[in-house]
């Protein structure tokens, strides 16, 4: 019991004793736990490493070896498409080649042919040339033609002014205005008026009424209608019978030409027409066209006083109207009768017929 | 007896009418006597005696209308208002030719002066009267016709298919080729004015034959004759391409640049313009030209003109120049840009100088090389100062600026590569 008790009085140092014994051990033991553990770990570290390097040096090898293996790999499709890079730009580069050729020679033939434009150019500025050569010839035809008729115009103006000058001539006794005897040769003027016809006033052009003659419808007997040959063509048959007529007289009677009486072959209004060619014969004759006309204008605006028997309160009645009553509304035309003469034709069978009567043997 | 005073009594009368109708036909040929007439009341006296019966007297009476009418509209208005149109158109139908011809001479006077008038003369019926005229024997009278018809045709375009509908083409192609040069001279004019107004006239008169004619009577001496035919060739070929080629095809060239040379102003001044206007449409029909030497022609007759008569050439070479570069080669070759440069500088019009910066401009702006041609000349500072003077027109300014900015850029570009290139 007395341990007992003595326990128990110790019992509460016990815990202190107990704790304070652990505890001035604990650093100790700490210490050298932590010795322990740190060289533990030290080495447990250094084990580690070292399966660890061991590791790396393997996973090294490892990774060495395969990546090696794809580089290599890779390395053969670089290689593959380096290849193919270089071989497809080489094709590029003969293709350009061929196509530059290609372009140039198309644009320089089809596109703009440079020579072609040149020798284009060349031909223009050639034709231009000719047509301005053309040109101006033709101007310079032109121009002379044009001064061709104007000195033309010039002549035939002296002409006509000397013409209706003409009076202006000297004569042997007076010396006209161009010819002035204080000169030493007369002004070329008087040359002119010299070579001039005296201008004489047109008179009314007699209008030849063309005459149709008979002949002129009688054209069919023209040796080009009938054929007029002496013999006629043979033809194969037999001969006609008996005697026949001389051929010329035969043709002589079949061609004969028209014969026309006297009443058609002239004209009905001959008796003017002789009376007209009278009329012509005498204009021959005259010297001057121009009725002889009174000096003076004194007799100009005199009224004729026509004679008794013409005139009447109302006016001069004219000459058929004596005779002959006239109703105009029944007239026709305007126009009078034609006093027309016929031709008788005691004659006109003279020598015509067949029959000998009346011709001296 | 009696019966005798009564017929002089009329005989009297007769003459006092027909004096009066003279003595007003000459007065009417004075101007200064047009507004007593007027005063005095001559259009209806004028009028009563368009129905005389004796034909003298009708005809002087009809021939002092026209001179009156031909004076001024107003008279032509008053012609219109008093209603002597319908007579006139009657009577013209049954008359002789001196009638015919002075009834065609009023209504020629009468529808000169404005479309309102020329619509009163048709809407009176007066187009198939005429028509029938053309168709007489009498020169004078087609003459007369043809000329009237012309003076309708020429205002606008419904008037023109008027006279057309009336058939009075096919006639107007005969009346060309008729061999009296006034008739051929009004009928080729009438053709002009109607076939200048669009495309469908123009080709009524191309089917009517008359482009054949029309192309063989440019060799004919007359001045006046030859202006109207290129005149009436120019109008038709200006509407289309085939129109144009179906001028081309009469075989207009080389003849028509004989034209170029004629003494007649009128004459070298349609005969540019039918050339401008066959040469714009397309680059083939300017390749015709240059082909046959038009430019040429055109560049020599541009140096003997002045003024106006100038301006078809210059729009010619610029619308040859503008098709395509080759051409403004061409045109460059035949000496064009000195003589363009010329008229910039000399022409004293703006219109005309702004037509030549826009033909230099057209040359100029294919290529460097054309630039370099169109500024050795020195045409830049003259451009340059035209631009910047204040006197020049508004299209002047612009057409000159533009062009001149175009110029400089290509001809720097070509200057550069000249430089850079060694």
């Amino acid at each position: 019991m007395a341990t007992l008790a003595r326990l128990q009085a110790r019992s509460s140092t016990v815990g202190n004793q107990y704790y304070f014994r652990n505890s001035v051990v604990d650093p100790f033991r700490k210490k050298e736990n932590d010795a322990a553990v740190k060289i533990q770990s030290w080495f447990r570290g250094c084990q580690v490493r070292a399966y660890i390097r061991h590791l790396n040096r393997i996973v090294t090898i490892i990774q060495k070896w395969w990546r090696s293996f794809l580089g290599r790999k890779q390395y053969q499709l670089t290689v593959q498409v380096a290849y193919y890079t270089m071989m497809m730009n080489l094709y590029n580069a003969m293709a350009v080649r061929i196509q530059r050729r290609w372009r140039g020679y198309r644009v320089r033939k089809y596109l703009f042919n440079y020579y072609y434009l040149k020798e284009y150019l060349k031909v223009v500025s050639e034709t231009n040339d000719a047509i301005r050569k053309a040109l101006e010839e033709f101007a310079e035809m032109k121009e002379r033609e044009e001064k061709k008729a104007n000195l033309e115009r010039e002549e035939k103006k002296r002409d006509y002014q000397a013409r209706k000058m003409h009076y202006l001539l000297s004569t042997k006794q007076i010396p006209g205005i161009y010819n002035s005897p204080f000169r030493k040769e007369p002004d070329p003027w008087e040359l002119q008026l010299q070579k001039a016809k005296p201008l004489t006033h047109r008179r009314p052009k007699v209008k030849q009424k063309d005459s149709t003659s008979l002949t002129d419808w009688l054209a069919c007997t023209s040796t080009r209608s009938f054929p007029r040959s002496e013999i006629l063509p043979p033809i194969n048959r037999k001969q006609c019978q008996g005697p026949f007529r001389d051929i010329t007289e035969v043709l002589e009677q079949r061609y004969r030409p028209l014969e026309p009486t006297l009443r058609v072959a002239e004209p009905i209004d001959e008796l003017k027409l002789a009376r007209e060619e009278l009329r012509r014969e005498e204009w021959l004759q005259n010297v001057n066209d121009n009725m002889f006309l009174p000096f003076s204008s004194y007799h100009k605006n005199e009224k004729y006083i026509p004679s008794m028997h013409l005139s009447s309160k109302y006016g001069p009645v004219s000459y058929k109207e004596q005779f002959r009553s006239e109703n105009p509304k029944k007239w026709i035309c305007n126009k009078d009768f034609q006093t027309v003469l016929p031709s008788f034709e005691l004659f006109s069978k003279y020598g015509k017929l067949y029959s000998k009567a009346g011709q001296i043997v | 007896m009696s019966q005798r005073q009564v017929l002089q009594v009329f005989e009297q009368y007769q003459k006092a009418r027909t004096q009066f109708v003279q003595m007003v036909a000459e007065l009417a040929t004075r101007p200064q006597n047009i507004e007593t007439l007027q005063n005095a009341g001559v259009m209806s006296l004028l009028r009563t005696l368009l129905l005389d019966v004796v034909p003298t007297i009708q005809q002087t009476a009809a021939l002092a209308l026209g001179r009156l009418a031909n004076y001024n509209d107003d008279l032509a208005e008053a012609v219109v208002k008093c209603d002597i149109l319908p007579q006139l158109v009657y009577s013209l139908a049954e008359q002789n030719r001196f009638y015919k011809k002075a009834a065609a001479f009023v209504l020629r006077a009468v529808g000169k002066h404005s479309p309102q008038l020329a619509q009163a003369i048709v809407d009176c019926g007066a187009l198939d009267t005429l028509v029938i005229c053309l168709e007489d024997f009498d020169p004078g009278v087609k003459e007369a016709a043809a000329w009237a018809l012309r003076y309708i045709a020429r205002h606008n375009a419904e008037l023109s298919q008027a006279v057309v509908d009336a058939g009075a083409v096919p006639l107007l192609v005969l009346c060309i080729q008729e061999p009296e040069i006034a008739l051929k001279r009004i009928a080729a004019s009438a053709l002009s004015d109607i076939a200048k107004h669009s495309p469908e006239l123009a080709q009524t008169v191309v089917d009517a034959g008359a482009v054949a004619h029309l192309a063989q009577m440019i060799l004919n001496p007359d001045a006046k004759l030859k202006h109207q035919i290129l005149s009436a060739l120019s109008q038709v070929s200006k509407h289309s391409v085939d129109l144009a080629e179906m001028v081309v095809e009469a075989e207009i060239f080389p003849v028509v640049l004989t034209c170029l040379k004629d003494k007649d102003e009128y004459v070298k001044k349609n005969a540019s313009t039918l050339i401008r206007e066959i040469a714009k449409h397309t680059p083939e029909l300017s390749q015709l030209v240059v082909n046959a030497g038009g430019v040429a022609a055109v560049i020599d007759c541009i140096g003997s003109c002045k003024g106006n008569t100038r301006l078809p050439g210059i729009m010619m070479l610029g619308y040859v120049a503008a098709h395509s570069e080759n051409l403004a080669m061409a045109v460059i070759i035949s000496k064009g840009v000195p003589q363009l440069s010329v008229c910039l500088s000399e022409e004293p019009e703006d219109h005309i100088k702004a037509a030549a910066a826009w033909a230099l401009g057209q040359i100029g702006r294919h290529t460097p090389e054309h630039a370099r041609a169109v500024a050795v000349t020195n045409t830049l500072p003259v451009l340059l100062s035209l631009y910047m003077s204040t006197e020049s027109s508004e299209d002047l300014q612009v057409k000159t600026g533009v062009q001149w900015h175009n110029q400089l850029i290509e001809a720097l570009n070509s200057w550069a590569q000249v430089i850079l290139l060694p």
